[in-house]
């Protein structure tokens, strides 16, 4: 059976896996990361894109459109929080409608459906909230919003059903080609062969394609930093709210989120390091004080917290997608935005080409369909009993702000692909993420994780390199 | 559906006494949810003493002083679940509540308490810009995974915010140990009581810093360092005078935020500078028999306060279930000139209390003022205070002459005036 090895475990790396999977191969993915989507994935603005943004004649406009279109069905496929939201472009002078103009014109010439320019009367009775200052908007009816964190996972999750297998804490360090096969080398001395590679390493793709090709290729690793707010002020925004560029620059956009908070965000640093995800005093000022020109109403208080992630920023400024000089070698590099939004057409291109080429079948028993973690907080009060009766760890709440269950957290961690510290907990269950952070149930789900991993209470991670406590207390039997 | 005459959300200090009080009012049918596998709430974590000199005349330590009322509430044979959590009260007094043994449970009641207390303002909250790393906890956290688990979250440690949990864990943590660099304060003055600050910061030597703030935290994978930095009178940090402390551990002690979720779904109003409800004398809150008391009502300094407020808020419960007379008939209780907030907010013209306890704090730190009582303008009480601080809650007793004077009135303002 061919080989395929995947080096990169995010929203690209997990989205091709899957579709690969359900050819005839042999997918191994490679992640230097203990878990999926801890990159880019993890901290981005989770738009879906209508397509009107990104240049016609582009593989970022053409991906864009085709990957919107797919969100509906993908997300009942894989069991993934998404909703079709609509999104608006402020426009916040007279100067400016020339601009909106033209981005409609280039929304229509890329073939973005349900646009409309409208009057700033207009989008505030769309928008209650959005400033006085607006004086027109691009209403762009087919943008949406998920959770990419969520969606890699479930892209995982399918993925290892099917066969795939993920390998974590891989860095790749070398590449190299004995006879026919590619030997991929790791961190830890680790020997990888495969037929084809498939390079999805996000902000290090550079990295791992310039070990193998001549053709050289730069990402520039872009921080943004984001604020997120409590699911009381959800009420600010129904749409996704960005801003025409104004002299004050790019726009910081407002949106909600699958789960009822508001996001505001992103700034737009150029950083040296990419792995450099911390937030700054100038970057979060610069967000809120950005994000009040759209809503006014939004209010520091109410922020519960902040983040920050790296975009793969190609020097080219389109997406690299395809096989590099080096037969069997496959990029799939720069995606940065719209790259959430072209992920499922990234995906099945990626994986039908490297199918054709390796000359292998579909399979007969590949399994389509993935059901996510029931979510307590979301069930009607008999779905809850009936949960509680077949489980009684359903009935007992760990994470209060949430209304997450022990149920779910250990679900979490023993299902294909499961959660291995409190950060992938949290990602999975939303324990630890409401108001209070983590506060109350961070020594729960400790425990739980310590239980459900077999590992001592002291050696529970925070993530892939955070312990959380130094070790017993003086007093501790 | 299961029919109580009175639901206690929360079984720590506030809803023992309150279901106490209850009890020996003369009602029998009261259950207490608590959603700990104990009773005594966040006591159990605060070994320390100094609990109950008020209330016991002795000083206990935080679970002594819970045995106290749990001694008291299972004399009684007031009943209770634990390890339940209510995850929603209707505004017709419909409790859903679930565990593991029952599922979920649907309770009618007739009065319900929330004595669901407050939670700790998250790193969030303050926009510290940083590293997200581990070893960045909220003290409580720390607290209870020290006294409760046996874990010792760090070894060199920092703490932001002079609340009385943080200055509290200050000298925990070096009691375990750990060297405690330095507490860290963005206002001039602590936000914890002065008894605090001498026993858990002066007597252990810990640099205490007014005026500063952490404006970066570095670390990948733990905590290896924070730069803290001058504020200044705009509370704005001065990066010239940043500086790195090396450390594992970042402790929060920012600021507690009554839990009011559940308050706010039944329809209970909320006074936006306590987070808690608006309560008139008896505790009650704008929904006619749901009271509230405690840290989810407003944010206390001592627990001795804690329990005074809820037993009355049991004992008017008990009146309620009984007899089911409401006036809504108020005067405005309100704070003015400095006095941040008072509680309760309202008081009924038809009171026939004997003494009523007024709570306040202060915005800042003010010296040699006078706290007075005006209604509607004319001053009828004032005490001499050398120094009033946001850290320390003042009150007021009124006599039954001031709530007589009180209630002829429409408006009692409690202000700070000069000498």
């Amino acid at each position: 059976m061919s080989k395929v090895i995947i080096i990169g475990a995010g929203i690209i790396g997990c989205g091709v896996a899957r579709e690969l999977s359900r050819y005839d191969v042999d997918i191994t993915v490679l992640e230097k990361f203990n878990d999926v989507s801890c990159g880019t994935t993890k901290a981005n603005s989770g738009i879906v894109h209508a397509g009107f943004d990104a240049k016609p004649n582009t593989l970022k406009a053409k991906f864009n459109l085709l990957g919107n279109a797919m969100f509906d069905e993908l997300a009942k496929e894989l069991d993934f929080p998404f909703k079709r939201n609509g999104a608006l472009v402020l426009c916040f002078d007279k100067e400016g409608v020339d601009d909106l103009c033209e981005l409609y014109q280039r929304g229509i010439s890329n073939g973005v459906d349900g646009l409309e320019t409208i009057t700033g009367d207009k989008a505030r009775e769309l928008e209650p909230n959005i400033s006085k200052q607006v004086v027109a908007a691009l209403l762009a009816k087919s943008s949406g919003i998920v959770s990419p964190y969520e969606m890699a996972i479930a892209y995982a999750e399918n993925a290892a059903v099917n066969g795939c297998k993920f390998v974590f804490e891989k860095q790749v360090v070398s590449i190299t080609k004995k006879g026919n096969l590619w030997q991929v080398a790791t961190q830890d001395g680790d020997v990888f062969e495969a037929d084809f590679v498939i390079n999805c390493a996000g902000v290090h793709a550079d990295d791992i394609n310039n070990i193998v090709c001549d053709k050289k290729i730069k990402i520039i690793p872009r921080r943004g930093e984001y604020m997120l707010y409590d699911k009381t002020r959800g009420y600010l925004a129904t749409r996704t709210i960005f801003q025409m560029p104004t002299k004050m620059g790019k726009g910081i956009l407002v949106a909600p989120t699958t789960h009822g908070n508001i996001i505001t965000g992103p700034t737009a640093m150029d950083v040296d390091d990419k792995d450099d995800i911390n937030t700054t005093f100038d970057g979060l000022k610069e967000v809120y004080e950005k994000s009040l020109l759209s809503v006014p109403e939004l209010n520091k208080k109410f922020v519960i917290t902040q983040f920050s992630g790296t975009r793969a920023h190609s020097v080219g400024g389109d997406f690299i997608i395809g096989e590099s000089e080096k037969k069997g070698f496959y990029n799939v590099a720069g995606i940065e935005s719209p790259g959430l939004t072209s992920a499922p057409a990234i995906a099945v291109h990626v994986a039908d080409e490297v199918a054709q080429k390796l000359e292998v079948d579909k399979k007969a028993d590949f399994v389509a369909k993935r059901k996510g973690i029931p979510h307590f907080a979301t069930l009607s009060d008999g779905e809850r009993q009936k949960l509680i009766e077949e489980n009684p760890l359903y009935g007992k709440i760990v994470c209060r702000c949430e209304v997450v269950t022990e149920g779910e957290i250990v679900d979490s961690i023993n299902r294909p692909i499961g959660a291995k510290d409190v950060d992938g907990v949290k990602r999975r269950t939303r324990a630890g993420m409401g108001k209070c952070q983590g506060g109350f149930c961070l020594e729960s789900v400790m425990e739980i994780l310590a239980r459900e991993l077999g590992v001592p209470f002291e050696e529970v991670l925070k993530d892939r390199n955070g312990k959380i406590v130094i070790g017993k207390a003086k007093n501790k039997r | 559906m299961i029919n109580k005459n009175l639901v206690i959300i929360g079984g720590g200090p506030a809803g023992l006494a309150a279901a106490k009080s209850a009890y020996d009012e003369g009602e029998r049918d009261i259950l207490i949810l608590e959603r700990d596998d104990a009773l005594g709430g966040i006591l159990n974590q605060c070994i320390h003493n100094g609990f109950g000199l008020h209330t016991f005349k002795e000083e206990l330590t935080g679970p002594e002083y819970a045995k106290r009322y749990i001694d008291e509430v299972q004399k009684r044979g007031i009943k209770y679940k634990l390890s339940t959590t209510v995850l929603k009260v209707g505004n017709d007094k419909v409790v859903t509540a679930v565990n593991e043994y029952d599922g979920l449970l649907k309770i009618q009641a007739k009065a319900i308490i929330f004595a669901c207390g407050c939670r700790e303002r998250p790193r969030g909250g303050i926009n510290v810009a940083g590293s997200r790393c581990a070893g960045i906890f909220s003290a409580g956290t720390a607290q209870k995974l020290i006294n409760i688990d046996g874990y010792m979250p760090g070894k060199e440690v920092v703490i932001l915010g002079s609340g009385d949990i943080g200055l509290i864990m200050a000298r925990r943590m070096t009691f375990e140990g750990a060297k405690v660099k330095a507490v860290v304060e963005l206002m001039p003055y602590s936000s914890g009581l002065n008894r605090n600050i001498v026993q858990c910061i002066k007597d252990f030597d810990i640099p205490l810093l007014f005026s500063h703030t952490v404006v970066d935290i570095k670390g990948d994978g733990r905590v290896s360092g924070v730069v803290i930095a001058k504020v200044d009178d705009k509370l704005q940090p001065i990066m010239e005078t940043a500086e790195e402390i090396p450390c594992d551990t970042l402790l929060l002690s920012i600021g507690l935020i009554p839990q009011s979720e559940l308050a706010v779904g039944a329809g209970v109003a909320i006074n936006p500078v306590t987070s808690g409800a608006v309560v008139d004398e008896n505790m009650m809150t704008s929904v006619d028999g749901v009271f509230e008391c405690g840290n989810v009502l407003h944010v206390h300094d001592l627990v001795d306060f804690v329990s005074k407020e809820s037993e009355e808020a049991g004992k008017s419960a008990a009146k309620y279930i009984k007899n089911n007379i409401i006036n809504r008939d108020y005067v405005e209780i309100v704070g003015a000139g400095g006095v941040r907030y008072v509680v309760p907010q309202k008081l009924s013209k038809t009171c026939e209390m004997d003494k009523l306890q007024l709570k306040m704090r202060v915005g800042s730190v003010f010296k040699n003022v006078r706290l007075c009582i005006d209604v509607d303008g004319e001053e009828i009480y004032s005490k001499k205070k050398q120094i009033v601080t946001p850290g320390e809650m003042e009150s007021i007793i009124l006599s039954r002459e001031l709530i007589e004077k009180a209630i002829a009135g429409k408006t009692l303002t409690v202000a700070l005036k000069g000498e």
